[in-house]
């Protein structure tokens, strides 16, 4: 079996073989996949690979880091955090650009709850711009966008209900949510859509817990629109702990 | 036997049924209309047989309803003031609800107007921008909460001078058997907010007194509205004014409307919604 690890020698976890997940020849030509590695210091805690199209979620504690790298580039993570005790309180988008006053993630930007509460913070950001406004892809909303032979296609959706599942939680409790490296511009007539990434292999974002957060993640299987690139990635997501 | 500075007569069944009784034909600034057709603010041209709804929402207070589909709903904002915050369910599967990210992606448009449809997350459409003469709306700031209020107004009690929007919510969604796991982002109208080049949000306030949006329902709903300031509103003080609403019957889109095939968007919208509709016997 062979071994894969980053530049520091470290070896992520998968659900998958991490040597199929990570064989380029897997992906479209010309993909390069960067592991890169965690945006802060502290003990590793939870170090994993997503593979393409899959979802993935974890509880982190108050004060840990998760770094998400982009590992194939432009491979859009659609999140949502919320409070691991009361899975009640749950991200907000306008909650977070509303007390931000932009509709933008950065760094610096607090990801706040229903309530107004910190959730986490953005503390590092190697792209321009994160996406807030352009929501989840899904079985029935693809059918809107792109037409009726979309309706087999995976979403992340789909993805979102599979994995809130394992919560006990529902439709209801899918809201809105983040896209770590989407990229959705807002044009001065309000025009908005889903355009070309600005990310690249091994780009990466960190977000600090304010509170102990199920983090859920949808690595996003849309072939219909630049999210990915039309090339559905792996991602890799490392929690360290506070320091 | 009344006591202290109590003028009123209530110290036996018989005279506290008379002291209540005698206030039920008093007349508020802020009050629901029955039958909707006693209105004494009829909308110009419909006809008053056809209301179903009539009501004038005080500034910090809430009103909801349930509504059938093809039901039309006007909201005027009298004085210049009011901020309609709505959220809308499927009344008939009320987990499918409002979802503000994919009501602006999918019409490709941040800003709301006349003919942009009010999106749940099943690909379906809820209900449809009709008609507008105030262009000024949002669908990204939301509503404000109790910690937002607490800092900004120094209370956000419902009870209070200055309720928040997520408040006012709750209890709404309560009386139709919703928690606040229930309430998405919500949208608003009458508060305008645009977007920099560089994201950062400008609040563009009113479009003045007088001014009306129409919502058509195209499912039958469940809407709550929460009329108090939009919380990108920079003023010190909790502004607000009363929200006059009247809902008569129509008809939902149907083939044949101009908005029915406006976008390819909007065709599989409308032929989600009206499939649904007919799958389910409620046409």
């Amino acid at each position: 079996m062979t071994i894969v690890t980053d530049a520091a020698g470290q070896t992520p976890d998968c659900a998958q073989d991490l040597a199929i997940v990570l064989d380029p020849a897997r992906y479209a030509d010309g993909t390069v996949l960067d592991l890169a590695g965690p945006l802060a210091d502290g003990a590793v805690v939870l170090d994993v690979i997503v593979p393409a199209r899959a979802p993935w979620s974890a509880v982190v504690t108050k004060g840990d880091v998760v770094t998400i790298v982009d590992v194939g580039g432009n491979q859009s993570g659609d999140c949502l955090l919320y409070n691991a005790h009361d899975t009640g309180e749950r991200y907000s988008v306008p909650d977070t650009i509303t007390w931000d006053g932009n509709v933008y993630v950065r760094t610096g930007t607090i990801l706040r709850s229903n309530d107004g509460n910190p959730l986490a913070t953005v503390i590092a950001n190697e792209i321009d711009r994160q996406d807030t406004i352009g929501g989840a892809c899904g079985k029935e909303s693809n059918t809107l966008r792109y037409g009726y032979h979309t309706a087999s296609e995976h979403g992340c959706r789909e993805n979102f209900l599979g994995e809130a599942s394992k919560y006990g939680m529902g439709a209801r409790d899918i809201v809105s949510n983040l896209n770590w490296f989407m990229n959705v511009p807002i044009e001065a007539d309000g025009a908005l859509g889903i355009v070309d990434g600005i990310s690249a292999p091994g780009k990466r974002v960190a977000f600090r817990a304010e509170m102990d957060v199920l983090v859920l993640i949808s690595n996003c299987p849309q072939m219909n629109n630049p999210c990915n690139g039309f090339n559905p990635t792996p991602l890799r997501v490392i929690v360290t702990a506070g320091v | 036997m009344a006591t202290g500075t109590n003028a009123h007569e209530t110290g036996t069944v018989l005279s506290a049924r008379v002291d209540a009784r005698a206030r039920g034909g008093k007349v508020a600034d802020a009050m629901p209309y029955l039958p909707a057709n006693s209105t004494p603010f009829p909308p110009p041209g419909v006809a008053a047989s056809t209301l179903t709804w009539a009501e004038t929402v005080a500034d910090g207070n809430y009103t909801h309803k349930v509504i059938a589909r093809g039901t039309r709903v006007r909201l005027e904002d009298v004085t210049g003031e009011a901020c309609a915050h709505i959220v809308i369910y499927n009344a008939v599967a009320p987990w499918e609800r409002l979802n503000v990210a994919d009501t602006v992606k999918i019409p490709w448009q941040a800003y709301l107007g006349t003919g942009h449809p009010l999106l749940s997350g099943d690909g379906r459409v809820l209900a449809t921008i009709v008609a507008d003469d105030s262009r000024s709306h949002d669908a990204l700031c939301g509503t404000s909460t109790a910690k937002a209020n607490q800092a900004r107004y120094g209370d956000a009690a419902p009870e209070g001078p200055s309720p928040s929007g997520r408040e006012l919510f709750i209890l709404a969604a309560a009386k139709h058997g919703l928690t606040p796991r229930d309430l998405p982002p919500s949208i608003s109208f009458f508060k305008g907010v645009r977007v920099e080049p560089d994201g950062g949000l400008t609040f563009t306030g009113s479009a003045g007194p007088g001014k009306s949006v129409e919502l058509l329902a195209e499912l039958p709903l469940i809407m709550l509205i929460a009329n108090v300031p939009h919380p990108a509103d920079p003023r010190p003080r909790y502004t607000c004014g009363p929200l006059r609403v009247h809902a008569w019957k129509s008809r939902p889109t149907t083939e044949g409307d101009k908005r029915w095939d406006a976008t390819p968007e909007a065709l599989r919208c409308y032929l989600n919604t009206a499939g649904y509709a007919a799958a389910r016997g409620i046409a």
